[in-house]
């Protein structure tokens, strides 16, 4: 649910990082954050444990640049991978206008994917919105690992619909940009259809 | 339930202006924030200028989220008030309607009594704002034709333009 601010020409919208634990999602953010110019970032916080694991989520405010004369800024969070933080998942997911699911590429953690996505699926309708109805985008990280499933199969386990999908490793930057580009497009994109 | 799109104009800041600039006289507070579920800064007045007011909304958000998760355990439907006291600063936050939250910081100035008292007040009064203004969102309804019904893909594209 974006916010529009005709007073100050902003529009303000939300951008959920979800996926399993380990999967990335802080790095993507701390790779964006780090890339930034710092005119365009605010101040990146993150609600983590002493072992850097994300405790409840991790924010960072941009600004992308200006439509139609009005700021374009987006909220990226991301949420707590670890299964037993669920609430908390559910909770950051309020007012979510569209989301990237970092999925991790390694073997053995195929299940985790299909787990957190169904969760994703689940704690969205609990909003009152659907996978299929929001602007997403999947992303395949750690692509640089050895023992990755091919692409395909990841494709066909995670993404049969089709959404938009990038190959990263979030810790070189590879495909950071070009998933958040896509999803904040997908966002915008959605404007046309509620007007505002 | 999902929630509508939220435009705001000058018109409805400007009620809320007058809502908040009396209640940081009357509670003799160091600032006042309205900050909407969501965690986007709606309004603020006061002499903390130098606060980074986008952290401060994502925050309040986050903690009003997680204190409401905590209500509905105890089967409450949720905390309206809560309070954090500090040593010099604390902080006031009280649940507007279903989609705001007022947040007063005060120090040693005040005292928890007096907030409360003109935060309640207050609230109400916003919470009224927010209702008209949801009204209006939803009377206008999505698709309404306005500024960006039409926006083409190429001005999207030139967002992204390094």
């Amino acid at each position: 649910m974006s916010f529009i601010n005709y007073a100050a020409r902003e529009i303000n919208c939300k951008i959920v990082y979800y996926g399993p634990g380990l999967c990335g999602k802080t790095t993507n953010l701390q790779y964006v954050y780090a890339r930034t110019n710092p005119d365009l970032k605010g101040k990146m916080i993150s609600l983590a444990t002493e072992t850097e694991r994300t405790l409840f989520f991790d924010f960072l405010p941009l600004a992308l640049g200006e439509i139609r004369g009005f700021k374009a800024r987006f909220h990226l969070y991301t949420v707590p991978g670890q299964v037993f933080y669920d609430a908390s998942r559910k909770l950051i997911l309020k007012g979510v206008d569209g989301a990237v699911f970092v999925a991790d590429s390694q073997e053995e953690r195929m299940e985790a994917n299909i787990e957190s996505l169904e969760n994703l699926q689940t704690n969205l309708i609990e909003h009152g919105l659907e996978l299929g109805k929001i602007p997403w985008v999947m992303q395949y990280n750690k692509r640089d690992l050895p023992n990755v499933t091919p692409i395909e199969e990841m494709r066909r386990q995670l993404n049969p619909t089709g959404v938009p999908e990038f190959e990263a490793c979030a810790t070189t930057g590879e495909g950071v940009f070009e998933t958040l580009k896509a999803t904040a497009k997908g966002v915008l994109s959605d404007l046309r259809k509620v007007g505002a | 339930m999902s929630e509508s799109q939220f435009v705001m104009h000058e018109g409805d800041f400007l009620a809320i202006q007058k809502v908040i600039d009396p209640l940081l006289k009357n509670a003799r507070a160091r600032g006042v924030f309205v900050v909407d579920r969501v965690g986007q800064l709606i309004r603020q007045t006061g002499e903390m200028s130098n606060l980074d007011t986008t952290s401060l909304a994502s925050l309040t958000a986050g903690c009003v989220a997680a204190t409401g998760g905590l209500a509905q355990l105890l089967g409450e439907e949720e905390f309206p008030t809560h309070v954090h006291q500090g040593e010099r600063d604390s902080l006031h936050m009280t649940l507007v309607g279903g989609r705001g939250i007022l947040v007063v910081v005060f120090d040693q100035r005040s005292s928890l009594g007096l907030v409360r008292l003109r935060a309640r007040k207050a609230s109400t009064q916003l919470a009224t704002i927010f209702e008209a203004i949801k009204k209006k969102c939803e009377a206008e309804g999505p698709g309404n034709g306005k500024t960006f019904a039409d926006i083409s893909d190429d001005e999207i594209d030139n967002l992204f333009s390094d």
